[in-house]
């Protein structure tokens, strides 16, 4: 057997303890960023799914207009819990579109009845594949994307009442 | 009292430990007698010890002993017993003894049961058997004493994480710690053979049982691990890639390998090297998982407490032992003479594809491990997951079942193509007809086809080796290879069918409204309070009906008190063809709750397919070792 050969584990071995002892004595920043903001929003094209509503494509948000982004469920309690504030924000004259993440229509039909409904557009995401593309963990969860479609915020879980300027603030800046 | 025991135990094993290896290297070095009968009896005495701190840390854990902080931390006075027992190796300080419980015990094993070695070889095997324990007892004692007392006693305990209070705990980490532990052996007949220059069938042949044991136990802990997370976590999955999934899945892949090489050199007198290299990294692969763990450097849901000074501890002994090993194996294995050889079509040049699958399997596991490490090391924050271990590992995974397939109908030394192909006829019968069926009928994703095409041809072509033969007079061990191979396809069909054929409903759903899911209509027909030992929860009452029969499933909210935690109990059903699992979430307050329901058709193949693998593997052992009586009894006779 070649003599290098035999000396390789010991090699990757040596490797694999620098790589581990580096990770062990300078931790990791646990604090999970958003490193999605000043990123371009991903394609996408979601089908419609609430009656008399269109779908949603990422084109939508290229228009030179900022928009809120709202992914939500009709299974999702906090996103329930949110809606009041997402109606507000409509009244400030936010403009929101939003993702239904494995939802179907009678039950999304019944949660706008419910909760309001403050959405121009619901695309329909049953295998949350847009949802995993845009790099979001759960919902509720929203985005504010710039009229060029790039991604400015991300606010992650509901959106409660004091985010409600901030949020404001967000697409009035993105202009 | 029974702390202080506890404790004197440890530090005499710890000592015992130190002799053994004096004892071992001084019997070797000096070729003198006295050392050399002395290594046994001491070994024996060390795991013996190390069995009796377990036992005093158990019954402190039983009796409630507040005054110990490890109780206080961990456990309470009003926990079912079962917890109180188990709940001794729920901790970090607890599972580090169990390790080394086990590690003193198989040593121990070793030297009771092991005749066949010659001795110089055995004695520096329980020599290297004592070293790695002696590192682990200094962890203990210096860096995580179990048995360290508090003062004053608190009233009571903090309790246990709910999430481990579940009968899981009493079976899957003794079980998986035996498997992950047990491979130690291995390791040590490597060094031993490497000291002693003595890699040989012989070897091979003395150190398969050790290595069939510790698998069969790995095998079975990771299955019970799987099938633990997939009903306590609530995800309905049933692998996550988490770290420390993958920490249990690299040692066996390496003892997977392992098992097949020791094969070739007990048999054929082949691949010394390789064999020898596979012993030293399965059980570098056992450390590195317990390092990952109990450092706390990679995020896990395993992880109890990220803790830098224990895990440069571990490091430094991991640096050691596996960097000591590999140089040894450097230095040494030039001197081992080169075994035979064979032709690429035969049995052995199947066993090679075999291990080259594994290792490559192996290394895409260990590299998505660490990655996020290395990635860390540049400021890049980022974590691998499914994706990109099934991605990189299921192709590969999916040409070594087709490896598994062809293997067992090699011939040994060389083997003819042609005939071959003749042998494999109805295997790759079943797997086209089994693939057009599914296109037909109900076409799955690509990687789902082809496991469940691949899966029928492999169960075929396992049972084929019986073909043909007197089944009362095939050995045992053929049976075990039979079994297992089977177990993997049973495993296989079983993952391709939940990956392809769940189906998922998430709602908020109304007392007294259907869903449905899959074949069922499920109906929440109401919540109410219910009450335990040391909790109280909210259970759903949800009846599920299937062509007109109806079951009824009772889901948990659970709400604990020590410490504050609320976890969802899922309640599963399980039917011949699959499972329908429920999990209840929260409430909206306006009488709607939120509950996930899956249909997962055949699922329960994948764990029915793990115990089988175990069962194989355990025919096999039974197998091997009625033949080597059959052949001491004969030498005898003789």
């Amino acid at each position: 057997m070649r003599r290098w050969l035999i000396w390789t584990p010991l090699v990757l071995f040596a490797l694999l303890f620098a790589i581990v002892a580096g990770g062990l004595f300078k931790p990791a920043d646990r604090v999970v960023r958003s490193a999605l903001v000043g990123k371009p929003l991903p394609d996408f094209t979601l089908p419609p799914i609430a009656p008399g509503k269109p779908g949603l494509s990422s084109a939508a948000f290229r228009q030179g207009q900022p928009r809120l982004l709202n992914i939500f469920a009709s299974w999702c309690i906090p996103c329930a819990a949110e809606s009041p504030q997402l109606v507000r924000l409509k009244a400030m004259g936010v403009p929101i579109d939003a993702i239904a993440i494995r939802d179907t229509a009678p039950a999304l039909v019944d949660f706008l009845r419910r909760n309001g409904d403050p959405y121009d557009r619901i695309g329909d995401d049953r295998q949350s594949a847009v949802q995993l593309a845009l790099g979001s963990s759960g919902v509720p969860e929203s985005f504010v994307i710039d009229g060029r479609g790039r991604i400015v915020l991300q606010h992650v879980g509901d959106i409660r009442a004091d985010d409600v300027a901030t949020i404001a603030a967000a697409i009035r800046d993105a202009k | 009292m029974i702390a202080e025991a506890g404790l004197a135990a440890l530090w005499f094993a710890a000592a015992l430990a130190a002799l053994q290896l004096a004892m071992a290297a001084l019997g070797l070095w000096r070729g003198q007698a006295e050392p050399v009968a002395a290594v046994r009896p001491i070994a024996i005495v060390q795991g013996g010890l190390a069995a009796v701190a377990m036992a005093a840390l158990i019954a402190l854990f039983l009796a409630s002993d507040m005054s110990v902080r490890l109780v206080v931390e961990n456990s309470h006075a009003a926990k079912p017993w079962l917890y109180k027992f188990a709940g001794a190796w729920g901790n970090h300080e607890g599972s580090m003894l169990l390790w080394v419980t086990i590690l003193g015990l198989a040593g121990g094993a070793v030297a009771i049961l092991e005749r066949r070695l010659p001795e110089r070889t055995l004695i520096a095997t329980l020599g290297a058997q004592a070293g790695i324990a002696l590192g682990f007892y200094a962890f203990l004692l210096f860096a995580s004493n179990p048995f360290a007392r508090v003062s004053p006693a608190p009233a009571n305990g903090l309790g246990l994480n709910p999430l481990l209070q579940d009968p899981g705990l009493a079976f899957h980490p003794p079980t998986l710690y035996i498997g992950y532990v047990g491979i130690s052996v291995a390791f040590s007949f490597a060094v031993g053979a490497l000291v002693t220059r003595d890699v040989g069938p012989a070897f091979a042949r003395a150190m398969r049982p050790w290595v069939l044991g510790a698998w069969i136990f790995l095998t079975l802990g990771i299955t019970a691990g799987s099938y633990w997370a997939y009903y306590e976590l609530g995800w309905g999955g049933w692998w996550f890639w988490d770290p420390v999934e993958n920490a249990s899945l690299m040692p066996w892949l390496a003892a997977t390998a392992l098992l097949h090489s020791v094969t070739v050199l007990a048999t054929r007198d082949g691949l010394r090297a390789w064999t020898v290299m596979l012993a030293v990294v399965a059980f570098s692969m056992s450390m590195i998982g317990t390092f990952l763990v109990r450092s706390g450097i990679l995020t896990s849901v395993h992880a109890f407490a990220v803790d830098p000074e224990r895990g440069a501890f571990i490091l430094a002994l991991l640096a050691i032992y596996i960097g000591g090993a590999l140089a040894l194996f450097a230095a040494r294995i030039g001197t081992v003479r080169a075994g035979t050889t064979f032709s690429l079509v035969s049995r052995e040049g199947g066993l090679v594809v075999n291990n080259l699958l594994l290792s490559v399997i192996l290394g895409i596991v260990l590299i998505g491990t660490l990655y996020p490490l290395v990635a860390a090391g540049f400021g890049v924050q980022l974590s691998v997951g499914p994706p990109f271990f099934n991605k990189a590992a299921g192709p590969i995974a999916l040409a070594l079942v087709v490896a598994m397939a062809v293997g067992p109908l090699l011939r040994w030394r060389r083997d003819d193509a042609g005939a071959l192909l003749d042998r494999l006829i109805w295997p790759i019968a079943a797997a086209g007809f089994t693939g057009a069926a599914l296109v037909v009928l109900a076409p799955p994703g690509v990687l789902p086809l082809f496991g469940l095409s691949l899966a029928a041809g492999l169960a075929v072509a396992s049972v084929l080796p019986l073909v043909g033969r007197n089944l009362r007079r095939t050995p045992l061990f053929t049976w075990g290879m039979v079994v297992a191979h089977l177990g993997i396809a049973v495993s296989l069909a079983g993952m391709a069918c939940d990956s392809a054929y769940t189906s998922e409903t998430l709602v908020a759903a109304a007392v007294g409204q259907p869903v449905r899911v899959g074949p069922y209509v499920v109906k929440l027909d109401g919540i109410k309070p219910v009450v335990g030992q040391n909790w109280s929860a909210l259970e759903a009452r949800l009846s599920a009906s299937r062509d007109g029969e109806t079951m009824v499933l009772r889901p948990q909210s659970r709400y604990f008190s020590d410490p504050v935690t609320t976890t969802s109990e899922s309640a599963i059903a399980t039917e011949w063809d699959g499972q329908l699992y429920t999990v209840l979430g929260q409430a909206d307050g306006q009488g709607r709750w939120q509950l996930r329901l899956w249909w997962k058709p055949f699922v329960t193949l994948i764990w029915f397919g793990g115990v089988l693998i175990a069962l194989g593997g355990a025919l096999s052992l039974v197998g091997r070792w009625r033949r080597e009586r059959r052949i001491a009894a004969r030498e005898a006779y003789a």
